[in-house]
């Protein structure tokens, strides 16, 4: 290969998405097969540049500078390729490339199809410039274009008043983390006074000098991550987000976009591990959302909840694991995540498209029979994702229980009571959904999906499956190794996951509606009615101070005095011009009388 | 001239100018200004001004108060009926005037040539005439061209303003 | 025998006098009549000072005559004027009371 080919390489895999979702908006809006067609092939050969790039050594990208004021600041664009980013590009592009190809049979015969693809299009692109991205500004950049495309996603079918607020609730609640983040940024210019990664490295130890200063820098970029990555208390837009099309939350909701956020402390952990204090909250946010969405997703009745519910808990494993100082276990769980989350949203796009929209788990039963290889990837994914021996869940997660176990026992303790949530609601879902009889007719006369759709899922199980061997897994990542090998850590969670599966199965075999009825967990905690009534509030004393100021400072005070002060003068004035001769001749002498005053006598 | 002579002919010229502002008729107000008039023309006789003295007499006293009279004879005016009075703008006005004639006095008593007696002529100022008509003639030719079309200006504009609107 | 003082201190009272007479008399054909005083006062006044001013030859200041000669002619044409507009005014309003001619205000 020639050189100029490899060095364009990252160009090619960050803008053929770009050009697909621009020719399929500007030229082949009503062709909508070719549309479609178009956005796979995009996908498909970024996937095989990110393959490309894989195979080569660590290559640097020529960049060049988008703003330059010298000596004060520079935005270069430019890439970095590391093992961490070519990492994550092969997932990216990889999963990217299955989902495109699962969409082909789940959008069939929808209307937006174009919209939809171009939107996709667009998301690949802007999530491989965060992927990319070598310095904190075209990371911001593209960050806000991937919650654009996540907005516009989630929004495809916005004739519904539930998707159209789910939408704007996504990308206000992601807003506010952002706007976090960029103060962030901005504090760590204004100590370094540059932007690229690779030079605030060097230049760290003008922002370690104060320390106060550099948690609070650590934590408001970590504000970024708390928005995109959905932790408490910005962990709201998530299950909302699951109005969109299923593919959709398969990519973004679960694969990727989601974990651009522990991407993205990965990428920054030299400012994260400097402060202690930055480190000890991170890991209790993330243990805390781990904890609070596996408990609201014992008592959920949609598919697509329970499994975003299950992104959060997983999430907040990953962020556990930053807070933790160990950016490897996170980017292994990351990795492994990202394959079986994808999965089994995907198999739940399959169940849901074969029994019509139906998305409520009580209305299901007995599909193993019907859906047999959707059951058979689904179940490869749950085992994974509870951290089942042999699958690659077990060993992602094992990495993290285990850091936990050595660096804060309480952490630990309640991440166990977490795996057993999950062991809990996953059995939860598995049993009420395949196994019993069919609650009602659509599940009865369901077939399986064509093989468009069952092909991803085969690969995407198959992926699970190894993905987390150690042998499989090195040639991707840096594998965490505990420095001593505790046995009582993956006993431990064997132990915890067989009790939760078991307690489910036991409580959930054969029913036809929930046993439990936990309504604090059923409601979400009460957190999305916690924040209408303070947005509500606020705008409210907003509204009415606006009011006030509107009515009595402007209207009464301003413009009312303004035109009563000229009234009052012209008022006075008028006294003068009253048409009686002798009062203009009155006035002319004692004009006369003073002007002689002053002039002479003074 | 005797300062006696002066002062009988001032106090001639301003009671009747008095006369003038306090009359209730107008005709007598008009006649009290025309002998104020006279005693003015006789002050300035005293000063040596004949032609100015003469010309007073003949314009003003001659032709503009009898043209005062021509209308107040047209209009009919009688003694103007006693409305009430405005006392303060009374006060005003008089506190004003009173004022005026305060300053002026000041004015006059500092000003130092005041208390000087006008000095002797080395000639006579009989031939005044003469000597106005060559300054008027000479210097002042063209403001008295002007003049000349000012009245004219003056006579068309009476005439106009004088015209009763055609039915 | 009179000083310059003398003059111009009745001259002072004359035009003190018409105008309190504008100032306090509701007729306007007595207001006119007032203003002519004034004028005359100025005259007065004028006269005295060029007696005062005479020149080197020992002859009073013309200039000021002359400057008198066209004051008493501008008076005169202006009275004519002025009664004129006092007919038309009376021929419209059919009174000469000054406060009843006060349309031109706000």
């Amino acid at each position: 290969m020639n050189f100029t080919i490899n060095s364009l390489l990252p160009w090619y895999a960050l803008l053929l998405p770009l050009f697909s979702a621009a020719a399929i908006t500007l030229l082949t809006r009503r062709a909508k097969t070719l549309s479609a067609l178009i956005s796979v092939a995009a996908v498909l050969a970024s996937f095989i540049c990110s393959c490309l790039i894989f195979g080569q050594p660590d290559m640097s990208a020529p960049a060049h500078n988008w703003i330059d004021i010298r000596g004060v600041f520079t935005v270069p664009i430019g890439f970095v390729l590391d093992p961490l980013s070519k990492t994550m590009l092969l997932v990216v592009t990889g999963v990217g490339t299955l989902i495109h190809v699962y969409s082909l049979g789940y959008m069939r015969g929808e209307a937006g199809k174009s919209r939809y693809f171009a939107a996709l299009s667009f998301f690949m692109f802007a999530m491989l410039g965060i992927v990319l991205a070598n310095n904190f500004v075209m990371l911001f950049i593209f960050w806000e274009l991937v919650g654009f495309t996540s907005y516009v996603l989630i929004g495809h079918w916005f004739e519904r008043d539930v998707a159209a607020a789910a939408m704007k609730k996504a990308f206000i609640t992601t807003r506010i983390g952002d706007f976090g983040f960029m103060l962030g940024i901005l504090m760590v210019w204004m100590a370094t006074g540059s932007i690229v990664f690779d030079d605030i490295v060097p230049q760290l130890s003008k922002v370690t000098s104060n320390p106060g200063y550099l948690t609070a820098a650590a934590l408001l970029i970590f504000c970024g991550a708390v928005g995109k990555s959905a932790q408490f208390p910005l962990h709201v837009w998530l299950p909302d987000a699951m109005e969109g099309p299923t593919p959709v939350s398969a990519l973004i909701h679960a694969a990727t976009m989601v974990a651009a956020g522990v991407y993205m402390l990965v990428r920054v952990g030299f400012i994260i591990q400097a402060s202690a204090t930055a480190l000890e909250v991170i890991a209790w946010i993330g243990t805390v959302t781990a904890v609070l969405a596996a408990l609201m997703a014992t008592q959920q009745d949609d598919i697509k909840r329970i499994l975003a519910y299950s992104t959060l808990s997983q999430l907040g494993y990953m962020v556990m694991a930053v807070g933790l100082a160990s950016n490897e276990a996170a980017m292994f769980h990351l990795f492994t995540h990202a394959f079986f989350k994808a999965l089994l949203f995907l198999g739940a796009g399959s169940i849901i498209i074969m029994l019509h929209h139906e998305q409520n788990i009580w209305k299901m039963g007995g599909l193993a029979k019907n859906l047999t290889v959707t059951f058979f990837t689904f179940a490869v994914g749950a085992l994974a994702l509870i951290g089942c021996p042999p699958f690659s869940g077990f060993f992602s997660k094992d990495a993290i229980l285990a850091l936990a176990y050595q660096h804060n026992f309480s952490i630990f303790a309640v991440a166990l009571f977490t795996a057993f949530l999950t062991a809990f609601y996953v059995l939860r879902l598995l049993t009420v959904v395949f196994f019993g009889k069919a609650r009602s007719e659509v599940a009865k006369t369901s077939r399986e999906s064509p093989l468009v759709m069952i092909g991803p899922l085969i690969l995407l199980a198959l992926l699970s499956l190894v993905g987390g061997a150690p042998l499989f897994a090195q040639k991707f990542l840096v594998i965490p190794h505990e420095k001593e090998f505790v046995l009582a850590v993956p006993a431990l969670a064997l132990i915890v996951m067989l009790l939760g599966a078991g307690l489910a199965i036991i409580l959930y075999r054969n029913r036809q509606s929930d046993p439990l009825d936990i309504a604090i967990f059923r409601n979400r905690f009460y957190i999305d009615d916690f924040y209408s009534w303070l947005i509500n509030c606020t705008q409210e004393s907003l509204a009415r101070i606006s009011a006030f100021v509107d009515r009595w400072v402007i209207d009464a005070g301003a413009v009312g005095g303004a035109s009563g002060g000229t009234w009052g003068v012209g008022a006075l004035l008028r006294l003068f011009q009253i048409g009686n001769l002798q009062a203009y001749s009155f006035l002319f002498g004692l004009g006369v009388v003073a002007l002689i005053y002053f002039t002479v006598f003074r | 001239m005797p300062a006696f002579l002066f002062w009988i002919f001032a106090s001639l010229m301003l009671v009747f100018g008095a006369g003038v502002i306090i009359n209730r008729n107008p005709v007598a107000s008009a006649l009290n200004l025309v002998v104020s008039f006279l005693g003015l023309a006789v002050l300035f006789i005293s000063l040596g001004a004949y032609f100015i003295g003469i010309i007073q007499v003949l314009v003003y006293a001659g032709a503009v108060m009898v043209l005062f009279l021509f209308i107040i004879m047209l209009l009919d005016l009688r003694a103007e009926k006693l409305r009430r009075i405005n006392w303060i703008a009374f006060g005003g006005g008089s506190a004003v005037a009173l004022a005026l004639f305060i300053q002026i006095c000041c004015v006059i008593g500092r000003f130092k040539p005041a208390s000087q007696t006008f000095p002797p002529l080395a000639k006579s100022t009989t031939d005044d005439v003469h000597q106005i008509g060559m300054l008027l003639f000479s210097n002042y030719n063209l403001p008295f061209q002007i003049i000349g079309l000012l009245v004219l200006v003056a006579t068309i504009g009476v005439v106009v303003l004088s015209k009763r609107e055609l039915q | 025998m009179a000083t310059l003082g003398d003059y111009l201190v009745v001259s002072g009272m004359l035009f003190t006098i018409g105008f309190a007479g504008v100032m306090l008399r509701r007729n306007i054909i007595i207001i006119f009549m007032a203003l002519e005083l004034m004028l005359n006062a100025a005259n007065l006044s004028l006269v005295a000072f060029s007696r005062f001013h005479s020149g080197t030859n020992g002859a009073p200041n013309y200039n000021a005559q002359v400057f008198l000669f066209f004051i008493i002619t501008v008076a005169a044409a202006e009275v004519a004027v002025g009664l004129a507009i006092i007919v038309a005014l009376y021929r419209l309003r059919q009174t000469t009371h000054v406060e009843d001619i006060n349309s031109l205000k706000f």
